[in-house]
């Protein structure tokens, strides 16, 4: 029987020839990483163990980004717990505020991450690699711990669902109104412990960053991971960042599927997910007009550069709405200096918004944007469950940066093609 | 015999502990915030040994191992569940959170039922209707890492991390 993609990478850090679905292997792992939550517990489980020395030092990331620049005393004493961790065990890639970024932005950027490779994070968007042909997954922080100590752990073999795309996108369409729609069409379990595995002729159609949009909410249709075929446009991105050599699997031929689900770029339009799950997806045109109070633009979802110029090719010369506070998170470093460097952080600027240093703040309701009782957001974020953003009682619209940003500018849920 | 916390299908690691807790995980914080945003009464009033029984995805969302800890560190003794997020299904195996998954025990039993577990066997009592449920067994390599104490303990046996 032939193996997907995720099968044959699964196999080859197995050191087997083949693996069938269901089957229980270890694995070798090419990275492992934490960040400022997740981290400091799994340092406390080596430390409650004895474990005094990582597996090896440049294969172990660290990156303080969720309550960062810290919010509080106590999240400034996790960040100590890390950064002690970090310097004792001369890590390689430890990054704190100043170079630091979004986790699943900053590795990508910093080629850290390669077509072929198998990496675990304790948090669950690690599968957001998956946009390079690489197998990514989250874990808890005893698997972090296990993955540094070890530079093994254990995985289940996924069996995998075939997403094909077509077609071609309409204007103001992207990598997040896919995702919002596939996991609307099967559901917030519907890839519970399967791979989705992208393919079909508009993969061209594609940006790197549509494609990190899409691996990254994999998980939420339950997805053990999703991932990409490599092409022109993987190798091109890894230029600059790495001088590892990528290995690229293809998907056999006789590759068993669970099901294939196709997708019509020419028939999506822009799709957003209401409240309380990321499956409850609508087209922005049956629920616009709903009254906002606050618009979020950034995360490890849609932070990148491409989400910063769709938001500002928006916002560009008209302002937020009066009443309406509009937070724009740059998801690195390097993408606030190509912001700089574009005018588009001027643009955004201009129009009324507050551009922040880069963490994951709001997506979570960490700090940098955290809503009262009874508020509304559009939000490029991930997550829309009961009090993500704050109250139990506010509420969370997860929509595409064009859709948000043409929001920020009516008050209410917009579609941008109507602007 | 336990008293039980019934919830729905995909109770979300944001629900079980919200972010904003996060920033502190040591037990008795994480226990004192468990279930809050989806039920405030649980941490005040759940008792050693009590059950809390879920629909479909239990876990679902974040890795947050806090999650499991949380609920262990309430004195929950187990979950039952149609099914777990992955991620969840994890981190619980590897802190020794005791989870059964059983789809018919999770679409029978109704709140204030009282059940009976034997963990070791898999079998749920729901001894208000007289009904049982048989969970699935986990597989023998699962099995081999909750007998040797957990993830950690089994790699330090086999001389895989010092």
């Amino acid at each position: 029987m032939g193996m997907t993609m995720t099968q044959k990478i699964l196999a080859a850090h197995a050191g087997l020839s083949s693996v069938a679905p269901g089957q229980l292997i270890e694995a070798k792992l090419d990275l492992v990483h934490g960040n400022d939550v997740t981290a400091p517990v799994a340092i406390g489980v080596l430390e409650e163990y004895g474990i005094k020395q990582v597996y090896d030092r440049d294969k172990i990331v660290i990156v303080l980004d969720h309550y960062t620049p810290c919010k509080d005393i106590k999240a400034a004493q996790l960040c100590k717990v890390a950064r002690d961790f970090a310097r004792a065990q001369g890590l390689t890639h430890f990054y704190d505020v100043g170079e630091m970024g979004v986790e699943h932005a900053l590795i990508p950027e910093k080629g850290l991450v390669v077509p072929g490779d198998l990496t675990i994070g304790a948090d669950s968007h690690t599968c957001t690699y998956g946009a390079l042909g690489a197998f990514s997954t989250g874990v808890g922080s005893t698997d972090m711990a296990a993955g540094m100590a070890s530079g093994l752990n254990w995985f289940k073999v996924p069996s995998a669902i075939k997403v094909t795309l077509t077609g071609k996108f309409k204007p103001f369409v992207s990598g997040k109104d896919v995702m919002l729609h596939l996991i609307g069409e099967i559901g917030v379990d519907g890839a519970l412990y399967k791979s989705l595995e992208f393919t079909g002729p508009a993969m061209g159609e594609l940006t790197m960053d549509d494609r990190f949009t899409i691996a990254n909410m994999a998980i939420e249709a339950g997805a053990k991971n999703g991932i990409f075929p490599v092409d022109d446009k993987t190798l091109d991105y890894l230029k600059g960042r790495t001088d590892r050599q990528p290995v690229i699997y293809e998907a056999d031929p006789d590759a068993e599927y669970e099901r294939e689900v196709v997708i019509n770029l020419d028939e999506l339009d822009s799709t957003v997910a209401m409240p309380f799950l990321p499956g409850n997806a609508k087209r922005v045109q049956e629920v616009k007009g709903i009254k906002l109070d606050q618009v979020v633009i950034g995360s490890c979802t849609n932070g990148r550069i491409s989400d910063m110029r769709a938001a500002a090719a928006i916002l560009k010369g008209r302002k937020v709405a009066p009443g309406v506070r509009c937070i724009v998170l740059p998801a690195t470093q390097e993408i606030i200096s190509q912001m700089i460097q574009e005018g588009i952080y001027m643009d955004l600027l201009e129009a009324g918004c507050a551009i922040s240093t880069p963490t994951c703040g709001p997506c979570l309701g960490g700090h940098m944007g955290c809503m009262c009782e009874g508020e509304v957001a559009v939000s490029t974020t991930n997550r829309n469950f009961v009090g993500r953003m704050g109250h139990v009682d506010s509420k969370v619209i997860l929509a595409s940066p064009t859709v948000a940003a043409a929001s920020a500018v009516m008050g209410v849920l917009a579609d941008p093609a109507e602007l | 015999m336990s008293k039980i916390y019934v919830y729905g299908d995909n109770v979300d690691t944001d629900v079980i502990i919200p972010a904003r807790y996060l920033n502190d995980p040591s037990e008795a914080a994480l226990a004192s915030h468990c279930m809050e945003d989806i039920d405030p009464k649980y941490a005040s009033t759940v008792e050693q040994g009590d059950i809390i029984v879920g629909g479909a995805n239990f876990g679902c969302g974040s890795s947050r191992e806090h999650a499991p800890l949380a609920i262990k560190a309430s004195g929950a003794k187990c979950v039952i569940a149609a099914s777990f997020a992955r991620i969840f299904y994890r981190n619980a195996i590897n802190i020794g959170l005791p989870i059964m998954e059983c789809p018919e025990a999770a679409a029978n039993i109704q709140p204030g039922d009282k059940l009976t577990v034997d963990l070791a066997s898999g079998t749920i009592c729901d001894e208000t209707t007289g009904k049982t449920f048989q969970a699935a067994p986990f597989p023998p390599f699962i099995e081999n890492i909750i007998q040797s104490g957990g993830l950690i303990q089994s790699l330090i046996d086999r001389g895989l991390a010092k």
